[in-house]
């Protein structure tokens, strides 16, 4: 018995960037912030393009810390919304994916060096993800990946999940 | 001495670009507090079905908020900068509603400067968010 021939692997990728684009899609505040998802296979990378409007103090110049509190609450946000939504891709549903974002609990922002006005980047670790509460930690980094701009660990409350989810 | 101060901080928090960008403006500022409105805007909206603004523009406003206080202290530098800040979100904001941050620069050392800030939507008194931060104090050479 033969197993079944797998999909092409470009419809395999067009469903899962439909997804994200739906995902990142459904939040005004992201678009107006201009932050866009990289993904390799199920890692996201968030990304905020540099615009004079994030700065936050003109004579350094440096970016705005709450424009960069922003860019990695959103980041820990739409990672944990990608975890629950990538086992339902995977499983070939496309209707109905997206659930209902998680809330933001607390989140503790760590300034380690002043934004410089350049492009960020950003990636989240879901160090613990429950039934109801998740721990997320996010980093997020300018010219050299091994010199983070700013770091976080935020708590979120998880949505609501029906019967059916499993 | 002071009102140059708070004249000085006053200017430096109305021309900063992102504050502008989110539309908040400065309500009061000197001796250490500060408060910033920021009126509700589509363009801030975290979440569509329910139209509640976006954590994110609150922490900026937060954060705005913790560093005009403590620019605007009788102690305070020539500069300041976040070292930390650690906001919890107590409930969704109206929408609708424009949400008001009132920070207070509490202690002021040499280097460091610690700040509470609480956000408020007026329809409770149980504030939308509170935070509290440690920001640097730039002296300069002494």
């Amino acid at each position: 018995m033969s197993r079944p021939k797998p999909e092409p692997v470009q419809v395999v990728k067009e469903r899962r960037d439909a997804a994200l684009a739906a995902l990142v899609a459904r939040v005004p505040y992201v678009a107006f912030m201009g932050f866009q998802f990289e993904r390799r296979g199920d890692e996201l990378t968030a990304l905020m393009p540099y615009r004079p409007d994030l700065i936050g103090n003109p004579s350094l110049p440096a970016l705005h810390g709450g424009a960069l509190a922003a860019f990695l609450e959103v980041t820990a946000l739409i990672s944990l919304s990608w975890s629950m939504v990538w086992p339902k891709i995977e499983a070939g549903n496309t209707v109905d994916v997206l659930p209902a974002f998680p809330k933001t609990i607390d989140l503790t922002v760590d300034y380690l060096r002043s934004g410089l006005p350049r492009d960020a980047y950003a990636r989240a670790e879901i160090t613990r993800a429950g039934r109801r509460y998740a721990s997320v930690q996010v980093e997020a980094w300018q010219d050299n990946r091994a010199r983070p701009t700013v770091q976080a660990i935020g708590h979120f409350l998880m949505p609501e999940r029906s019967v059916t989810d499993g | 001495m002071q009102a140059d101060r708070t004249k000085i901080a006053r200017q430096f928090i109305e021309g900063l670009p992102h504050c502008n960008a989110l539309g908040m403006s400065l309500s009061s500022i000197g001796e250490g507090e500060a408060e910033i409105l920021m009126p509700y805007a589509e363009k801030l909206i975290g979440d569509p079905e329910t139209g509640v603004i976006h954590g994110g523009a609150v922490s900026a406003l937060m954060d705005t908020c913790a560093g005009a206080a403590v620019m605007s202290h009788p102690e305070a530098g020539l500069a300041t900068a976040t070292l930390d800040l650690r906001i919890d979100y107590m409930r969704a904001a109206k929408p609708g509603a424009t949400v008001t941050a009132h920070a207070i620069c509490y202690h002021m050392t040499r280097s460091v400067a610690f700040v509470r800030v609480s956000a408020t939507d007026g329809t409770s008194d149980v504030p939308v968010a509170a935070a509290t931060g440690a920001f640097t104090v730039e002296r300069g050479k002494s």
